[in-house]
């Protein structure tokens, strides 16, 4: 009964902290790339699930440029067997519709190699940041899904129960698998690459799929096959200079702080 | 060609909530713009007794879909429920909430509807564009849809919430056939609190390094109690074990966009302004007077945290007294 597990990795820029470039677009260029914050969960995930199955393997999925390797390297040193790569310049520009399609056609293909039985993602990415394609790849393919998975309770061949954290709670949710399930951070705590993992992560060697061999027309991948598009990124408008309130004493403070408030009908 | 905007409203346990009303205000906007009817549709276990609550409230008209199988979230049958209701419909832009079975229903039924995302949308424009804040909050992008149809989550406390007008709009059943299921909903297990939660919380007020320990939290729900506001946290608070999880707000927590939002001993890492730089008053109160949220908090007090909250929250109270006398 071992799993064939995936885990659906990004690279991302190692900081949000960027600006917008003269042509309105986010001020990338330069910006070292690093594996998605989030992503770090949705491996250790994958790697824990494996360690409790014998037999058992993880696979790390990318869409993304040649520099994207660097992650799914990173995955292999975090624990990972192995790595696949979707890549190709007819992949740029894609939006949440057009790479969960792309992620959806290399899981077919890898599911007719050996049949998948679960798919790990992050909480979302810290780029885009909608945290919807776990959800959409899985519909591509019609397989279950669900979002804000805080424990993967129990996995066997055939299904998963899996613990949801809403707003309000938690709710439980079994799982015809395979599925598609996006984590949030509380489900675990990753460790960091091991020795061992780093060495098989310089060895390692990816399968490099094209939209082509994926069956995917041109229209379907990146930007042709976006659904929405960023025409302009910008600065959020700049606040209001701040007020500063002052006082001899602590009490004197807290009745000033209050004044305001109660002016500004806040409370 | 599709014309209509569908506002699907999804009830949680079996509940309208307020941020209901916000998706029809969002929807209104969306409706002027496109100069498109504003439709609603209830997606429920119970949804035909919400129904006659959301007819009111300006849609041309309201459809049901109520199954058994939709008394909770599974994200297929929401999906397929909100993609009958699209049909019916004949949609060219479906709402949703940003919340957590907000924001995966419409992942799911934009596959199923073909339609271009986006989510946490914080401004509709007139040409029917949206803006939404991504890289953490540190950019805000103006996303244009190339398809047809188009499906949009907007953030909670963004647009007005519709009020009861004018007569009730007429309601309508949707046939809706579950199919076979893929996931189903087990049990949930609630949290007890009689905290309010902080993604639709007017108010909010959040603790971070500078309160030293978890005992540090205490003076703090008190002010939280006294202003009726949910409490919030920095990932530092959160990662020293002081409060859960569930109170972080930041880029890896929630993203709050209150009225007011009280930042106590709160440094202001760009991780915990991505969660709150879009809150409307930002209140900072913190010995360190040069620390990044004192720099950018619309009002910033300086001083040590474990002396002025207990005298703002006296302070409030006092207030409330006298406004209310007994």
């Amino acid at each position: 009964m071992a799993l064939n597990i995936i885990v659906c990795v990004k690279s991302t820029p190692s900081t949000v902290n960027v600006g917008v470039d003269a042509d309105g677009k986010p001020k990338i260029a330069g910006v070292p790339v690093a594996l998605n914050p989030f992503d770090e969960f949705a491996v250790e995930a994958a790697v824990r699930l494996k360690e409790s199955v014998p037999g058992s393997t993880a696979t790390a999925l990318t869409v993304g440029p040649d520099a994207a390797a660097e992650i799914l390297r990173e995955a292999i040193a975090r624990g990972a067997d192995a790595g696949v790569h979707v890549t190709g310049a007819e992949f740029e520009g894609g939006d949440s519709y057009a790479t969960s399609l792309a992620l959806s056609a290399a899981l077919k293909k890898l599911h007719a190699e050996k049949p998948v039985s679960i798919v790990i993602f992050g909480k979302n990415t810290s780029d885009a940041g909608a945290g919807v394609v776990g959800t959409q790849t899985a519909a591509w393919l019609d397989w279950a899904s669900v979002s804000a998975v805080k424990k993967l309770e129990a996995v066997d061949e055939t299904s998963a129960t899996v613990l949801r954290q809403m707003e309000d709670g938690v709710d439980t949710v079994k799982l015809k698998l395979p599925a598609c399930v996006s984590t949030i951070k509380e489900i675990n705590e990753p460790r960091l690459p091991s020795l061992k993992g780093k060495m098989a992560s310089k060895k390692a060697v990816f399968p490099r799929w094209t939209a082509a061999e994926l069956g995917l027309q041109p229209a379907q991948a990146g930007a042709a096959g976006a659904g929405a598009v960023v025409v302009k990124a910008a600065l959020p408008p700049a606040r209001p200079a701040g007020l500063k309130v002052e006082g001899a004493t602590a009490a004197e403070k807290a009745a000033k702080l209050v004044d305001i408030l109660v002016e500004r009908k806040l409370i | 060609m599709a014309n209509g905007i569908l506002v699907v409203v999804t009830p949680s346990r079996g509940a309208l909530s307020p941020s209901s009303y916000e998706l029809l205000g969002a929807g209104k906007v969306l409706a002027d713009a496109l100069k498109q009817p504003l439709l609603a549709a209830v997606i429920g276990g119970n949804a035909a007794a919400l129904a006659g609550d959301i007819a009111a409230r300006g849609a041309s008209k309201v459809l049901v879909v109520e199954h058994p199988s939709l008394k909770d979230f599974t994200e297929e049958s929401y999906a397929r429920a909100a993609a009958a209701a699209a049909a019916k419909a004949d949609a060219s832009r479906v709402i949703l909430p940003s919340t957590i079975a907000g924001r995966a229903l419409a992942a799911r039924l934009a596959v199923l509807l073909k339609a271009g995302l986006a989510t946490d949308v914080t401004e509709i424009l007139a040409d029917g564009k949206v803006r939404r804040g991504y890289y953490g909050g540190n950019l805000i992008a103006e996303v244009e849809f190339k398809s047809p149809v188009a499906v949009l989550t907007v953030a909670a406390m963004t647009f007005p919430r519709a009020e009861p007008a004018g007569a009730a709009a007429p309601v309508e059943a949707v046939s809706f056939d579950p199919g076979a299921s893929v996931s189903e909903f087990v049990s949930f297990q609630g949290e007890e609190s009689r905290e309010i939660d902080l993604g639709a919380a007017e108010k909010v007020v959040a603790g971070g390094a500078g309160l030293g320990s978890a005992d540090g939290f205490k003076p703090l729900f008190d002010l939280a109690h006294a202003l009726g506001a949910a409490v919030g946290a920095s990932r530092r608070a959160v990662d020293s074990g002081w409060i859960p999880y569930k109170h972080q707000v930041g880029l890896t927590g929630r993203t709050v966009r209150p009225k007011l939002y009280v930042a106590v001993g709160i440094s202001g890492q760009i991780q915990h302004l991505a969660g709150m730089a879009a809150s409307g008053t930002i209140v900072a109160i913190n010995s360190d007077k040069d620390c990044p949220l004192m720099q950018m908090a619309s009002i910033a007090v300086v001083g040590e945290y474990s002396e002025l909250l207990p005298l703002i929250t006296a302070e409030i109270k006092a207030r409330k007294g006298h406004a209310v006398p007994a």
